[in-house]
């Protein structure tokens, strides 16, 4: 279910790897709790973001949720078919439902994330609370 | 689940059948109520199109009964009774002095001294209390909540899947108009009331028969495409349609007259709870009206959002909403008299950012004849 090659946050963004650029979205846990995605807000190349901080929101017909940057740097791409098709997140949320391609500005950052043994150990954790 | 008051929340006799289908169950208003079962905008689409059937058992419902019941309701509700045949149902409000609703209801005639109101879920022991109170005149008044469930099957193919199941044939049932009929074996009150701008009836019955009845109407609806709706569909249908929510569009502090429910008061009737005031805001003016609006922007107005009016903070959003038939962003506020006529340009705060809006006329959408 959850791409071992990934790293995740327990806000429930995933980010993928490759050299300094790290692309980011949102898991298939979160698109489910969300429900139907109806609309989605993405910086822009060459805005910064900062780990922890809201960098964008994503909202469904119910609800507005904030997406929290895994990582700090600056922003290199974002995926501007979420605008016409919001619906991606839903149907292909760790794939073409990509968010953002950040320039990783602090590598030590990475080491705060879970793999994807341990997201799946904390999402059991948060089913059962 | 648990209320925040830390308190078990309140369940419908069909909590079970819910949560075995897989339905998203949330709090509302102290009740665990499912938001969802296949996706909002699925079930929304479903009820425009074909069918969908909601538990809205949580509901509250109160008899007023006795040769005094007509005088205490007279008096209580802005709407005028008296108008009311047996088996009619009329669209009201319980009254406070300051011309505001205690609630907005749905008040039932089953025979001059015998009534029947149906009232918000989180409202209904706050509107039982006042009608207690208001009841210098001796009539018979219960809480008799425990005693129903309630179903709403609302949609063009509402009535072809009833016909199925229901006896006498609810086909010549009028709109606002009820009776004592049976669905699925079961006997309880049925109208032909809604509260998502479809063609639909609602269902009275006692709580026992809660699982068979909703099993037996969702088999015969299937082939007509009738799947179950929550309550986050109910709301962004009700939105749509343009009908107030209590504690969004109606509240202690607004007046009928500014929630545009002018045709639920009667005037002419006599005397009931804040008819002066109202009478004087009739004659005044209001200084504030519900509008409807749409987004001109991409981004959806969500309830409780600033409004802003030439560049001056004006109230904030009551409700909002992305609508799933629409496909528009949609929301309700409140704007002083002036700024309330079509194709006003006007601001909805988002996030610190000011987005483009533009007044329309309510309700948004209208069913097709």
């Amino acid at each position: 279910m959850y791409p071992p090659e990934f790293l995740y946050t327990k806000e429930h963004e995933w980010i993928r790897l490759d050299e300094s650029v790290g692309t980011i979205g949102i898991t298939d846990y979160a698109q489910k709790e969300l429900g139907d995605v109806v609309f989605v807000e993405l910086p822009k190349p060459g805005d910064h973001m900062t780990a922890g901080e809201s960098f964008g929101t994503v909202e469904s017909v119910k609800a507005v949720s904030e997406l929290y940057a895994p990582v700090s740097g600056e922003v290199k791409a974002a995926n501007s078919k979420l605008q016409n098709s919001p619906e991606l997140v839903n149907s292909d949320p760790h794939g073409e439902a990509w968010m953002v391609r950040v320039e990783i500005s602090d590598r030590s950052e990475i080491d705060k994330l879970m793999t994807a043994d341990q997201y799946e150990a904390y999402l059991q954790q948060e089913k059962a609370h | 689940m648990v209320a925040p008051g830390g308190e078990a929340l309140k369940r419908t006799a069909l909590n079970a059948a819910h949560r075995s289908s897989g339905a998203k169950m949330v709090d509302y208003c102290g009740w665990e109520m499912p938001v969802e079962y296949s996706g909002i905008t699925r079930e929304h689409l479903a009820v425009r199109t074909a069918a969908g059937l909601f538990d809205v058992s949580h509901m509250g419902e109160i008899e007023v009964r006795g040769p005094q019941a007509l005088a205490l309701l007279q008096h209580v509700t802005c709407n005028d009774v008296a108008r009311l045949q047996d088996s009619q149902a009329q669209y009201s409000a319980l009254m406070l002095p300051n011309g505001s609703a205690i609630d907005d209801c749905l008040v039932h005639r089953f025979a001059s001294d015998h009534y029947f109101l149906c009232v918000n879920a989180a409202n209904t022991e706050k509107d039982y209390a006042w009608i207690v109170q208001c009841n210098s005149l001796g009539a018979d008044v219960n809480n008799i909540s425990a005693q129903y469930s309630q179903i709403a099957l609302q949609g063009p193919r509402a009535l072809a899947i009833l016909r199925k199941v229901a006896e006498p044939d609810p086909a010549d049932l009028k709109y606002y108009w009820f009776r004592k009929a049976r669905c699925a074996g079961v006997e309880g009150i049925l109208a032909r009331t809604g509260y998502t701008g479809e063609d639909g009836f609602e269902f009275y019955f006692p709580p026992a028969s809660s699982v068979h009845v909703w099993n037996t109407l969702l088999d015969a609806g299937k082939p007509e495409g009738l799947i179950p709706a929550g309550l986050g569909a109910r709301n962004t249908l009700r939105l749509e349609a343009g009908f107030p929510l209590y504690g969004h569009e109606l509240d202690v502090e607004i007046t009928l007259l500014e929630a545009n429910l002018g045709w639920i008061t009667k005037f002419g009737k006599g005397e009931f709870l804040g008819r002066q005031v109202l009478w004087q805001q009739h004659l005044a003016g209001v200084p504030k009206r519900l509008i409807g609006f749409e987004m001109l922007d991409r981004a959806p107005a969500r309830d409780g959002y600033p409004v802003v009016i030439d560049g001056k903070k004006s109230g904030k959003v009551t409700s909002g909403s992305p609508a799933p038939f629409l496909k528009k962003n949609i929301g309700m506020a409140y704007a002083p008299p002036e700024d309330a006529q079509m194709g006003r340009e006007i601001q909805i705060e988002i996030r610190g950012r000011l987005a483009s809006a533009r007044v329309v006329s309510l309700p948004f959408y209208k069913r097709p004849k």
